[in-house]
This record gives C-alpha cells, sequence and structure tokens, in this order.
C-alpha cells in the first residue's frame, strides 16, 4: 500500500459521435469502471485543441485523454485523422515540457465499445496512480547557442 | 451577468441511489452565477418540466442546466421545455450524471463527488451561451437522379410519380444499365428487357421526368436544399429534337466492325450507334474517335465539307451534325440520388486463366450477351473461336472477389446466383450441355436464392466442385480447366469448350472523382459511404445526398431496386417542407482578425469556407452555414484563433477546465 493513496485527475476529450456513444453504452450496460474520469463532450476529436490539453495540465490534471471515432470511422469523414496527427506532434511537444508523454492518451472508442471504454479509462488512470502526481515544477530543457541549458520552469 | 437554474433529476433511483442529489442541487446552487438549484424525481415528466419552466419565468433564468441522463436521451426534451418558457433553445446544457456516473459508480460519495463536478462544469460552460439561431433556408423543389441503371430509374420515376421533377442524368448513350445487358434474371428466370425496357420507356414519357443522356455531372456546389449543377451535355452529333429513330443511318454507315461495349465485345457496330435496339432514347450517337467525318473536322476545322459524311446524307430529316459541341447547362435541385452502379473485375490480372489470349475463356457478363436473343449471336451460345456449340462449360467463380491477392477481399455476392442461373440456362438452351463450377463457398442468402442453386445441382446436374484454378491452357481445339477438388482433396483435370470467368464487382473506375463532385465519401476499394450502414442506409454523410443501388458495394436487383425507393422516400420526405432548420453550431469566423492563411480551407470536410474579399483587397474567410456541420476542425487548425464554433467555443471548453481543475475541491 502507498503511504497516500494518490486519486489521478483525469480529463477526457470525447468526440460526440462514437466516444461519448461509447460512454454511455458503458453507463446503460452498467459497466463500472474508475471514477476518477471528467467528461468535456466535443463535437469530433479534431476540435480538440493542444492549447486544451496544455491548459488542462497547467490546471492540475494529472493525466489527459483525447477518445474520437476509430480512424476512418470519424462522423465528420476525417477529422480523426488530424487528431491522430496532431497528437503524434504534441507527445513530442510534452516530452520537450518535461511531462511524461504517457499522460495523454489518445485512444478510438466506438460508439458499440461501452467495455472498451471502461477498460481504456480503468488502465489510464491505473497507470496514473502509478506515475504519481504531475509536477508542477517541470523540468526543461532549452537549447540555446548549442549549449544545454537545463532550466526549472513553474508551468 | 448570467443568470444559471440547476435541475437536478434523481431519475426514480436510477441516479439517487448512488448520488446523493440533494448535495449536490445544494453544491451547485452556490456556483458563480447559479440563481436557483433544486432536484426533483423525474424532470423529463410534465410536473418536472413544468417545475422548470415556472422557474424560468419565477428567477427570470436566461440559462438552465439539467443535470440528468445523455443529452442523446433527452436534450430535445428539455430545450423543447426551455422554449416553451421563452428561453432559446440552445440556452441548455445536460449533466450526463446518469450513464456517465450513477449507472457506472457504485459508491455513493464518489458518485456524489463526481456529479458535483460534471455539474459545475456544465454551470461553467453555460455562462458562455449565446441565443443560437439556425438558418432557415429554403428547398428547391427539384431532384437530380445521376445514372440511369435499374436504381437510378427506379428512383427517378418513384420520385416523379409523387409529382416531383426529376433530373436524370447519364453518362452512357442510353439508360438501363447492366441490367439492359443480361438475358434473364434469377431466381425466377424472367427476362431482363421484358421487366426493364417498359420502365425505360416510362421514364422518357414521364412528364415530370428530364432525362439526359451521354451527359455527365461537372460541378456540384450549394447545400441541402439548395444545390446548384453544371451538367455537361456531350456532343451526339445527331440533333435529338429532329431524328424519328429511324435507323438509316446505321445501316447505311460504311464502318460497322467496331468492337461493341454493349455487346461487351462478343459483336460489332457501327461508328454511328445506338447500343441496343430498344435504347432510350432511340437516338444514335456518333463515336467521334471512329469517324471518319468527325475526324476529318478536327483535323482541318476550316473544311468545308467533312470526309465521308453518309450518314448525313441518308438523314431523312438533316439530324447530323458533325460539328456539334459540348455544352454545359446549369440547374437547382433540393436533392441528389447517386445512382451511378459498379464495374466488373477485370480478369487479365489472373494471367493463369488465359482471359485475353484464348478466346474461349470469357467472362459472365460477355456470357449474357451470348444467351440474350437480342444479343449478338441473336442468343445461340457460339464459342468465339470456332463459333462451335460448345457441350463442356467450366465456370470459376470468385474471379476478383474473395481474394486478398487482388485487392477485393470482400464478397461480390451476385456471382454464386449468376452463374447458376447461367448453368441451369445453358442446359435449357442445350441439354447436352455440362457444365462445372468451381467455386469457394455457395453464397445463396436470399428468397429463393438457395432453392435455386439446388435446381441447378440437381435438377441440371452441374457438377460443383469446391476448389480453386491453377491454370487454363488449350490442348487441341479444347481447353484444359487444372484445379482442386478441396472436399476430394485431389485435383481435378476438366476438358471444356468454354470457360466462363465470374468477375466481381468493383466501384466505377471514376467512383472517387465522383465522390469528390459531390463532397462525399468512399471506402478504401472506392464504394460510396452510407451515413450510417444499419440506420441511414440510404444517405451519404452530406445532408441531401443520398445512394441507391450497387454503387454502395455488390447488390442484385432487388436490392438496388428496394433501395432507390427507399432513397426516393428520404427525397420527398427532405422535399415535402416548406424550408430545412440548418446546423445551429456551426464555425464563426472574426473577419476583421482572419489573416487570410486558409488553413482552414484545407481541413474543412464540407467545403464550407469561402473567400471574400474586404476592402483594399484583402481575403478573409467565412463560413457557409449551409454547409457547415459544426464539427470545429477549422476552430483547433485556426492559427490566429479567429474562427469559433458556436456551443463549443475554446471559452466554453477551457471554462469546463478551469471550474473541474482551478476551483478548490468542494467539500
Ligand atoms: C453477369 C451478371 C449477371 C447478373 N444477373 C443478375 C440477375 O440475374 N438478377 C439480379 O438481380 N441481378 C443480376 N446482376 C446484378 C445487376 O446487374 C445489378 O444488381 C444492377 O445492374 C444494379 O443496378 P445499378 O443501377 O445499381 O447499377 P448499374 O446497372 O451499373 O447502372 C449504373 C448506371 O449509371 C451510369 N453511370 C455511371 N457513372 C455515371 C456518372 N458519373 N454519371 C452519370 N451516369 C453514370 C452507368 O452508365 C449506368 O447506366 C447481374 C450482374 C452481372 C455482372
Ligand atoms: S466525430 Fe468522432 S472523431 Fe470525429
Amino acid at each position: 500500500m502507498p503511504e497516500t493513496s494518490f486519486e489521478p485527475r483525469v480529463v477526457g476529450f470525447l468526440c460526440n459521435w462514437c466516444s461519448y456513444a461509447g460512454a454511455n453504452l458503458a453507463g446503460t450496460s452498467r459497466i463500472q469502471y474508475a471514477p476518477n474520469i471528467r467528461i468535456v463532450r466535443v463535437p469530433c476529436s479534431g476540435r480538440v485543441d493542444p492549447l486544451f490539453v496544455v491548459k488542462a495540465f497547467q490546471a492540475g490534471a494529472d493525466g489527459v485523454m483525447v477518445l474520437g471515432c476509430h480512424p476512418g470511422d470519424c462522423h465528420y469523414r476525417d477529422g480523426n485523422y488530424y487528431t491522430r496527427r496532431r497528437f503524434t506532434l504534441m507527445h513530442a511537444f510534452l516530452t520537450f515540457l518535461g511531462i511524461d508523454e504517457r499522460r495523454l492518451k489518445i485512444d478510438w472508442v466506438s460508439a458499440a465499445e461501452g467495455r472498451r471504454f471502461a477498460e481504456v479509462v480503468t488502465e489510464f488512470t491505473e497507470q496514473l496512480s502509478q506515475m504519481g502526481p504531475l509536477s508542477t515544477q517541470a523540468s526543461v530543457q532549452v537549447s540555446a547557442g548549442g549549449d544545454q541549458i537545463r532550466e526549472t520552469v513553474s508551468l | 451577468m448570467a443568470r444559471i437554474g440547476v435541475f437536478v433529476c434523481h431519475c426514480g433511483s436510477n441516479i439517487a441511489n448512488t448520488v446523493d442529489v440533494e448535495q449536490v442541487a445544494d453544491i451547485a446552487g452556490q456556483a458563480p452565477d447559479v440563481v436557483f438549484s433544486t432536484d426533483y424525481m423525474f424532470m423529463c415528466s410534465e410536473p418536472g418540466q413544468n417545475l422548470i419552466q415556472e422557474a424560468i419565468r419565477e428567477h427570470n433564468l436566461d440559462r438552465v442546466v439539467v443535470a440528468a441522463c445523455s443529452p442523446t436521451m433527452h436534450f430535445r426534451t428539455f430545450s423543447g421545455a426551455i422554449q416553451r418558457a421563452g428561453l432559446n433553445p440552445y440556452m441548455l446544457e445536460m449533466a450526463n450524471i446518469r450513464e456517465q456516473c450513477s449507472w457506472v459508480h457504485a459508491d455513493k460519495a464518489v458518485g456524489t463527488d463526481k456529479s458535483v463536478d460534471i455539474v459545475t462544469m456544465a454551470v461553467g460552460k453555460t455562462r458562455w451561451f449565446e441565443p443560437l439561431f439556425p438558418q432557415e433556408i429554403g428547398v428547391t423543389r427539384r431532384a437530380l437522379v445521376i445514372g440511369g441503371g435499374i436504381a437510378g430509374i427506379q428512383a427517378a420515376l418513384d420520385i416523379a410519380d409523387s409529382g416531383v421533377e426529376v433530373v436524370l442524368v447519364e453518362r452512357s448513350p442510353s439508360i438501363g444499365g447492366k441490367m439492359a445487358q443480361l438475358d434473364k434474371t434469377f431466381p425466377t428466370l424472367d427476362c431482363s428487357g421484358c421487366i426493364l425496357t417498359p420502365r425505360m420507356t416510362e421514364v422518357v414519357q414521364h412528364s415530370n421526368i428530364t432525362l439526359h443522356t451521354w451527359s455527365e455531372v461537372q460541378e456540384v456546389r450549394g447545400f441541402v436544399g439548395n444545390f446548384e449543377v453544371d451538367i455537361l451535355h456531350k456532343p451526339r452529333y445527331v440533333d435529338a429534337t429532329l431524328c424519328t429513330g429511324c435507323g438509316e443511318c446505321l445501316a447505311r454507315c460504311p464502318w460497322q466492325k467496331i468492337p461493341s461495349e454493349f455487346d461487351e465485345g462478343m459483336g460489332t457496330r457501327p461508328a454511328i450507334y445506338r447500343p441496343f435496339p430498344q435504347a432510350v432514347p432511340n437516338v444514335p450517337v456518333i463515336d467521334a474517335e471512329q469517324c471518319v467525318a468527325i475526324k476529318s473536322l478536327v483535323e482541318d476545322p476550316e473544311r468545308e465539307k467533312p470526309k465521308c459524311g453518309v450518314c448525313l446524307k441518308f438523314c431523312p430529316r438533316d439530324a447530323i451534325d458533325f460539328r456539334q459541341q459540348p455544352t454545359v447547362t446549369t440547374e437547382e435541385f433540393g436533392a441528389i440520388v447517386l445512382a451511378n452502379g459498379y464495374s466488373l473485375f477485370d480478369p487479365t490480372a489472373y494471367g493463369e486463366y488465359g482471359y485475353g489470349r484464348y478466346p474461349d475463356v470469357i467472362t459472365s457478363i460477355q456470357m449474357e450477351r451470348l444467351m440474350n436473343a437480342a444479343g449478338p449471336t441473336d442468343g445461340e451460345v457460339r464459342r468465339p473461336s470456332d463459333g462451335k456449340h460448345p457441350r463442356s462449360i467450366v465456370f470459376l467463380a470468385c474471379v476478383g472477389s474473395r481474394d486478398e491477392r487482388m485487392g477485393r477481399p470482400y464478397c461480390s455476392k451476385i456471382c454464386c446466383m449468376y452463374t447458376a442461373k447461367h448453368a441451369i440456362m445453358l442446359k435449357e438452351h442445350d441439354p447436352d450441355v455440362q457444365s462445372y463450377v468451381f467455386y469457394i463457398d455457395v453464397r445463396a442468402g436470399g428468397k429463393g436464392y438457395e432453392e435455386f442453386v439446388r435446381r441447378a445441382q440437381e435438377e441440371y446436374g452441374t457438377c460443383y466442385l469446391r476448389g480453386r484454378v491453377s491454370k487454363v491452357y488449350p490442348e487441341g481445339n479444347h481447353l484444359v480447366v487444372m484445379g482442386e477438388d478441396t472436399l476430394m482433396g485431389m485435383p481435378v483435370r476438366v476438358e471444356a469448350d468454354l470457360v466462363v470467368l465470374a468477375t466481381g464487382v468493383q466501384p466505377q473506375p471514376d467512383a472517387g472523382d465522383v465522390a469528390r463532385i459531390l463532397g462525399i465519401s468512399y471506402d478504401s476499394y472506392g464504394f460510396i459511404n452510407e451515413s450510417h450502414p444499419k440506420l441511414n442506409p440510404v444517405e451519404s454523410n452530406t445532408a441531401g445526398i443520398f445512394l441507391a443501388g450497387s454503387t454502395i458495394g455488390p447488390k442484385d436487383i432487388p436490392e438496388s431496386v428496394s433501395q432507390a425507393s427507399a432513397a426516393a422516400a428520404k427525397v420527398l420526405g427532405l422535399l415535402s417542407q416548406p424550408s430545412l432548420l440548418g446546423e445551429a453550431m456551426t464555425a464563426l469566423v472574426d473577419r476583421s482578425r482572419c489573416a487570410g492563411c486558409f488553413a482552414c480551407e484545407d481541413i474543412c470536410p464540407y467545403q464550407a469556407i469561402e473567400r471574400v474579399t474586404l476592402g483594399y483587397g484583402r481575403q478573409a474567410a467565412e463560413v457557409n452555414e449551409g454547409l457547415c456541420k459544426g464539427c470545429g476542425l477549422c476552430v483547433s487548425a485556426c492559427l490566429g484563433k479567429v474562427i469559433t464554433l458556436r456551443g463549443f467555443s475554446d471559452q466554453a471548453l477551457l471554462e469546463e477546465l478551469n471550474v473541474l481543475l482551478l476551483e478548490p475541491e468542494s467539500a
């Protein structure tokens, strides 16, 4: 047992058409999952601005999920392809900011995948519990004039 | 200052069992701008809705949060309720504390905590709400049908019969599609032409249908209810208003030996031709690439008289016009049905079957032409090499179906059936025929279909061999088919007079281009995507564009027809509305701050971004609200952050995060 039980704060951006509906299905099927997630409904995963993710971390989230329709199934045709590309880059950016990239999870949950939704959320929450809270003191590596300067900034 | 009311629902015990609803209402009541907060047993019931309406009046509420079930369940119910109390229907947010809380967490303290968060997030979000007004859009009561196969014909007739004007655009010289090429049709074996031609005639005679054959859709602009379509009319070189269809020109044309597309190369046609005698309209076209007269004019536009010109001389109506030019007309429609059909797999990809090398290896559609009484052999089945009646005939199923190697892993659905049909018909033509069918599985799902295949096997003695064929090669004056019988576990060798390849169904080669013109999506093969494969099977994912027939995927005639009628019903439903309400949650560009980079233009899936020129020639983006579906892709792509999405603005979404994460933990 850890000394203090740590309950990670998780924000989930769910697209309205697949993942939000998948979360509803988990509900109607009464599938229990980790309660830590707070859901922000967005029309499409492609609506999620990387800024939202940064703001969530900045405001104190320990983990952020962006869930959308499976590639090819986006209600708006190809919104989630942009999501995929955008957040692949975002992962690198998080590392740069000193935030463990595992704290941002991009995944696909369809309207039929209530069970999968529950599993994805629970797994992510457990992983964050193990990682511990996100330190608001992040260490950032800046490369200036060829020298590696390590400075500590407050997010 | 907003005046927010919060209404927490018990949903009987569904929520109240695992969430302390009173406490949630209490805490939510302390959130900024909340002026009223309460809980009730069933908010969605009539007394529940009355309670909300009374509170709106009494406390002068300007926005409402209902903490209950999912918005997919009851958003409409509550937005109707607040609208009746005088609020804009979009001043509502639902906090989903049932599906996403009380039903998935058993612990009441946990559930209550989470519900408080969900409700306060919703409260925060509504603070950024503004009244939304969906655009009212007019509806043009006319429909366009693209493709004149059986699906397009059926859709056009159904729509026109209801009194709505239809324009049918077909790119070949005649309507009829693949069905016109068929001989008999499974499983009833009624003659294809006998059931099709009356429908084709009905189309030209219908007072509500305008038929444009030899025409194509070039560009589509606009949106549901208001499409503007450019139709390209290719030159026919025959004036349709003068031509009586006497056919004199066809017989007189000196260039008679051109392989006929309609006969799949099994017969020939002249340079001025109609694809088949029952063609609709009964007006020939001139094949510009084969006609000596037109070629001479293309080479030398100045020349006074074209070469040849035999048809011109013999035409009693002077209807021939070698100098006809393509024209484009623009028409308006409220709805579009796409019924552009399918094409067939090219079997030369299977080198081992020898198609294209051995004349007596043919495709099933060629077999249809050979069996057809109006076909090139007058319905006598003769093999191409020497004109002999074949006795031993081998069918190869799944040529370009269920084969990963060929990029065609799907089942073409109709081949098992038409192959059984061919085996039956050939035996009917000549009782001495013996047919063999190499197959993977026989798929005969459909009314009377399994029985039909059994008849082919039992009554007509067709020999079904389960296995693939490895090689077809000539030996003497017949072909040898080497294959495997996987049921017997041994190789088989069959001597055949004729080999027939059941080629699979694939999209039209230009399906992707057509989809792009219409702004609809297609799958990895090129078949058009339905909006929902189960619940919206005849709608594309662009409002106002419907789908019928085999453009969606392999379909037989009964399925194509029922889909066409379904699409027609959808069109009529749409066009019967006096006006449409557009999407209210659309994107909005702040023009004055737009730098005109147009990153939004590339990302928009609906071509809803338009360029406007402001003063001093500056370009800015503008959203066409009729086209915008509110996905918000442009909003997150906008470099200058000058686009917002109504109902899902950056402020509203960030407020949810702030309320959740920055506010001190609730006690
Ligand atoms: C060998 C064979 C035998 C068959 N036998 C049977 C049978 O016995 N029973 C049965 O139920 N089914 C049978 N079928 C299936 C049948 O052919 C199809 O179900 C039917 O033709 C589908 O109709 P459709 O209107 O969707 O497509 P199509 O018949 O392909 O018609 C599409 C039409 O659209 C036109 N078009 C295409 N692109 C454009 C464009 N861009 N602009 C304008 N027009 C365009 C085409 O020229 C064509 O006229 C058989 C098929 C084959 C290959
Ligand atoms: S709508 Fe689900 S990802 Fe676009």
